[in-house]
């Protein structure tokens, strides 16, 4: 089945070391996003026209292009273009934040605009202050409503970082390439055993974040 | 009977529109006010201004001998004086019944949260609630809410309580137990200031019955007065909305 050449040498921590790159990529992309989102997110529920507008076309940017061609456009526009000497791993930090703190943004002014007037209204009413307010009552319906979403978009982040082999970064994916071509002689069935193995990896990686947010979710229906 | 609320010469304006046109209301201590008008006549806007969830223009509001419509602190200081109930459903969605009741005594009056849960446990089952303590607010019907909106005033044991249409969005056989409620307070003896189109509760539970239209108090009068005896063609035109016979 092919499963054998994982045994070979060091392949197999090879491959653990390949989902380390892509979880490293990943979480601190995702560490950069929730905070920068959460501000963006806060930003983007002012009235004023200007800004709305900015912040909206910044959004159908990130969501219209390829996250491949937002890679190619930093890694090899930065390098060549602008002169700049960016590594491959800086490079896809800055677009998958890029990517994050556009989709947080979102999901937390949808939070935010969610929270009806009438709620803030009755607290004040039953005498709690401004602050009262969002600390018990408001904060916590938006963390409730955030945190699920959130989640999603952390897995969806650790799946997408498997495009960075394209600019030459060794994670998991390339790995299991690189574990292929070399033993294409000695066993030639290595391709389902490896990209089975990596499928298992992003598996472990994801489910039990994806879980941990349908947990929630249900937990915390309103 | 001593004085628990003047509002005198009150004035409100949304930019141009004058919504409230100098007011004056004298509220004594246990009296329960009805407040009736057609829809968009500043009902709401009014009760808004009491509790300061709108800024008034001219005028001002003295409740329990301090006028609260001048600075922001004052009236902060003063607001769990007022307790207010909304039309729309306005319970905490995520926390139980009993932590809806709880949070304004804890964290406003900073008291003791094992005495506030006993006052709360037994305010809830006076109004027939007290199984539904670690529910959700989603798990209860409109009128059960309503219910639960009322005991979360009440346990602030504010000075005046303010009901907006708190029976317009239920179900017709909600209505009932909502309003059984609300008589059984104005019968021990609670300031209210009640908005209502229901006009046999209105009969039934006010002191004085204030008709407001365009903005003023048309006309004021107890209950018999004023169903019976109506002096204005307005409030006579608006009384007729209500009968089907022509
Ligand atoms: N926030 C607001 N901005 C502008 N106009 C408002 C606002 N709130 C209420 N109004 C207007 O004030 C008038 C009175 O509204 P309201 O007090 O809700 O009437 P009622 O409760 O008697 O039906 C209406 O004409 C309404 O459109
Ligand atoms: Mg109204």
């Amino acid at each position: 089945m092919g499963f054998d050449v994982l045994f070979k040498g060091t392949n197999f921590i090879r491959l653990l070391a390949g989902l380390g790159v892509a979880l490293k990529i990943s979480l601190i992309s995702v560490a950069i996003s929730i905070p920068l989102g959460i501000i963006l997110g806060m930003i983007m529920t002012t009235k004023n026209v200007v800004i709305k507008a900015v912040t909206r076309l910044y959004l159908e940017i990130v969501r219209i292009m390829p996250q491949m061609v937002l890679l190619f456009i930093v890694f090899f526009g930065a390098t060549r273009a602008l002169g700049i000497n960016l590594s491959a791993e800086t490079a896809s930090i800055i677009v998958f934040s890029f990517w994050g703190t556009a989709e947080m943004s979102d999901l937390v002014r949808g939070a935010l605009t969610g929270i009806p007037v009438i709620q803030y209204e009755s607290s004040f009413a039953l005498g709690l202050s401004p602050l009262q307010t969002y600390v018990y009552v408001i904060i916590p319906q938006i963390v409730r409503r955030m945190i699920p979403l959130s989640i999603n978009l952390i897995t969806r982040m650790i799946k997408t970082t498997s495009l960075v082999m394209m600019i030459g970064i060794v994670e998991v994916l390339k790995v299991g390439q690189q574990i292929i071509e070399a033993n294409r002689k000695s066993s030639p069935n290595a391709a389902f055993g490896v990209f089975a193995t990596v499928f298992l990896l992003y598996f472990l990686a994801c489910y039990p974040i994806s879980c941990l947010s349908k947990y929630l979710e249900k937990k915390w229906e309103n | 009977m001593s004085e628990i609320l003047s509002v005198k010469n009150l004035s409100k304006r949304f930019d141009d529109l004058t919504v409230l046109d100098n007011i004056n209301l004298s509220v004594n201590e246990g009296e329960v006010v009805v407040i009736v008008g057609p829809s968009g006549c500043g009902k709401s806007t009014f009760l808004r201004c009491l509790n300061g969830l709108e800024d008034i223009q001219d005028g001002e509001i003295i409740l329990d001998g301090e006028n609260i419509s001048h600075d922001k602190k004052t009236l902060q200081k003063n607001r769990e004086k007022i307790g207010m109930v909304f039309q729309s459903y306005d319970l905490f969605p995520h926390k139980t019944i009993l932590d809806n009741v709880t949070l304004a005594p804890i964290k406003v009056k900073k008291r003791n949260k094992k005495e506030v849960e006993q006052e709360a446990l037994a305010l809830l089952e006076r109004v027939g609630l007290l199984s539904k303590k670690d529910n959700y607010p989603r798990q209860l019907s409109g009128g059960q809410k309503q219910r639960v909106a009322i005991v979360r005033a009440l346990i602030m044991q504010p000075k005046v309580l303010l009901l907006d249409e708190i029976t317009a969005a239920l179900d017709p056989e909600m209505v009932h137990e909502v309003l059984d409620v609300v008589l059984s307070l104005a019968k021990e003896g609670r300031t209210m200031l009640i908005v209502t189109h229901e006009m046999q509760f209105a009969r039934a539970v006010a002191d004085k019955i204030i008709f407001i239209d365009g903005g003023k108090i048309v006309e004021e009068g107890t209950p018999s007065e004023f169903f019976d005896n109506p002096k204005t063609d307005r409030l006579k035109k608006f009384l007729q909305t209500f009968s089907y016979n022509k």
